[in-house]
């Protein structure tokens, strides 16, 4: 049982950081697994292209909420492009867990959440928009 | 045979299943899972097979495989009525009058949706409307939105209870629209409700309603008798019921058959074709188009009759024996637990949604996983039943005649890790 629901990944779940609502983001994106019941709305405020605040609502399974919790440590401070370019692999690095297939999609709703929240940012730089 | 199969009289015992003996002839459950023996909890999903029907599927794979319906040759001719010898174990099973009226197809969903297209596009007008209830499984509402949307029809819902029962107040005004179809399903998949399907369908029909029954949770549990029910179609699926996957059957009254258009067109729902226009096969194969999964027809007419053989009042007895002592075992050990449907097995089949408060039932299923309980967690295809209890998922546990006290005894325990773990 060790393997999966690790004291730090119960830590995260039980007081996930960067939990609340950020007053003032300039950047807000919902994301959901439906099939699970698993919401977050992910708020992050960017600055010259700089994530320097961010903060994440809802609710979901341990593996959801602490993935959410890792990923906005990981994402302060670091510029945008940077942050658009994580990939599923860095989630699974940060979590240090292994993520059975049926449980990926939890795994990785905070990510496609961001991904989504970054997207017009990236277009916008890159005259896309 | 690597197992050896009980003597048939030693299954029941005392009037009374004998679950443990029943678990010999489902090889599956001596497994196991995470080094602990498999405790299978998940049986609304789909049921394990016993042995029987195993064998039935590959004996006619390794010694008559053939399609139905066409090879002038011994084993062509052994296939067919193996395949139809099946409809009649199927038609005896719900006590259908004449077993043309039962037609094969993949599933529960599959006969809905062959309602929906052959009956629903010739019937249903603009604003004719069709009556369903909140705790209908998507395989029951899916496809009645679909037909509303091309017919321009009106859906209207039975609301429940705050534990999981129809308001019968409101069907009665909801009939007064004059519905043209009330499609209900007989046992609820995520509360185990068993609906009042006699009383419903007397009432429907006097308001001039045809009534569907999604019979998917029913067949493997109660009793079922599709003439004393008096419904027009009855549908449900095999793998839940003992039988392979890939088959399930729709009953309907004669009548309406012969006057639906076929639901898929090919080989075998013809009688004549010409190169502008075909004319259909007699009932059933005219709901038959192609080459059917014969195999699985054969292993649920085998699985009917091993169900038969156990008796479904004795079926029905040992299943709420067992949800009486779930239920209590569950609110003794965990009085946190959130139980959800009525705490009542006499109107209610083996199934049990739950939820351990602060853990989501994701959490809760993979903890159980690892002592080798199989649940469910998520909405179980019901989500405007889980929106109008305000839930966004539970687990669910849920069971079959092999489930034993034994089962139970493990889920209560698995229950106990998951709090020591998330507590």
């Amino acid at each position: 049982m060790d393997d999966l629901y690790r004291d730090y990944i119960l830590e995260h779940y039980r007081r996930p950081h960067n939990f609340g609502v950020l007053e003032d983001a300039n950047v807000s994106q919902e994301g959901a697994n439906p099939l699970c019941g698993d919401r977050i709305t992910l708020q992050l405020r960017v600055h010259d292209g700089v994530i320097d605040a961010v903060g994440f609502t809802g609710r979901g399974c341990a593996i959801s909420q602490a993935s959410a919790s890792l990923l906005t440590d990981e994402i302060k401070g670091k510029g945008v492009d940077a942050a658009a370019a994580m990939k599923s692999t860095d989630v699974l690095d940060l979590l240090g867990i292994e993520i059975s297939p049926a449980r990926m999609k939890c795994a990785m709703l905070s990510l496609e959440t961001l991904q989504g929240a970054l997207e017009p940012t990236v277009a916008a730089a890159e005259g896309r928009a | 045979m690597t197992l050896t199969a009980p003597r048939p009289d030693s299954r029941i015992r005392d009037g009374r299943l004998d679950p443990e003996v029943i678990r010999r002839d489902f090889p599956i459950l001596a497994t196991e899972s995470h080094g602990h023996p498999l405790v299978f909890l998940d049986s609304a999903s789909t049921s394990q097979k016993p042995l029987a029907v195993i064998e039935a599927v590959d004996t006619y794979y390794r010694e008559y495989n053939a399609n139905v319906h066409r090879g002038i040759y011994e084993i062509g001719e052994r296939s067919t009525a193996a395949y139809e010898a099946a409809r009649s174990a199927v038609a005896r099973f719900i006590n259908a009058p004449d077993a043309h009226e039962v037609v094969f197809t993949r599933n529960a969903t599959e006969a809905i949706n062959l309602v929906a297209y052959a009956w629903g596009r010739k019937n249903i007008n603009r604003g004719d409307a069709i009556v369903l209830t909140e705790m209908e499984h998507h395989a029951n509402l899916v496809p009645w939105q679909l037909l509303a949307q091309e017919r321009d029809g009106d859906l209207e819902f039975i609301p429940i209870t705050d534990d999981g029962v129809l308001r019968q107040d409101v069907y009665d005004v909801l009939l007064r629209l004059k519905p043209k179809l009330v499609a209900f399903t007989h046992v609820s998949n995520t509360l185990g409700t068993i609906n009042p399907v006699v009383e419903m369908t007397k009432m429907a029909h006097d308001a001039g309603a045809l009534v569907l029954i999604d019979g998917a949770q029913a067949v493997p549990h109660v009793p079922v008798d599709v003439q004393a029910i008096g419904a027009d179609f009855y549908a449900f699926s095999g793998h839940k019921m003992l039988g392979p996957t890939g088959s399930g059957a729709l009953w309907a009254r004669r009548e309406l058959l012969e006057a639906m258009p076929p639901f898929m067109a090919g080989g075998d729902m013809i009688r004549d074709v010409h190169l502008r226009r075909s004319e259909w096969n007699d009932i059933p194969w005219k709901f038959e188009a192609g080459t059917p999964d014969i195999a699985a027809a054969i292993g649920l007419g085998v699985a009917a009759d091993y169900l038969r053989e156990l008796g479904m009042e004795r079926v029905r007895d040992h299943e709420q024996e067992l949800l009486t002592y779930a239920l209590i075992e569950l609110m003794r050990e965990h009085p946190d637990l959130e139980l959800y449907g009525r705490m009542d097995a006499t109107i209610r089949c083996g199934v049990i949604p739950f939820n351990v408060p602060g853990v989501h039932p994701h959490d809760v299923a993979q903890v159980l996983d690892r002592s080798g309980v199989a649940v469910r967690a998520g909405h179980h295809c019901t989500m405007p039943l889980h929106e109008r209890l305000e839930l966004d998922a539970t687990a669910r546990a849920s069971f079959n005649v092999y489930t034993t006290k034994a089962d139970v005894d493990a889920l209560v325990a698995g229950i106990s890790e998951v709090k020591r773990i998330f507590g």
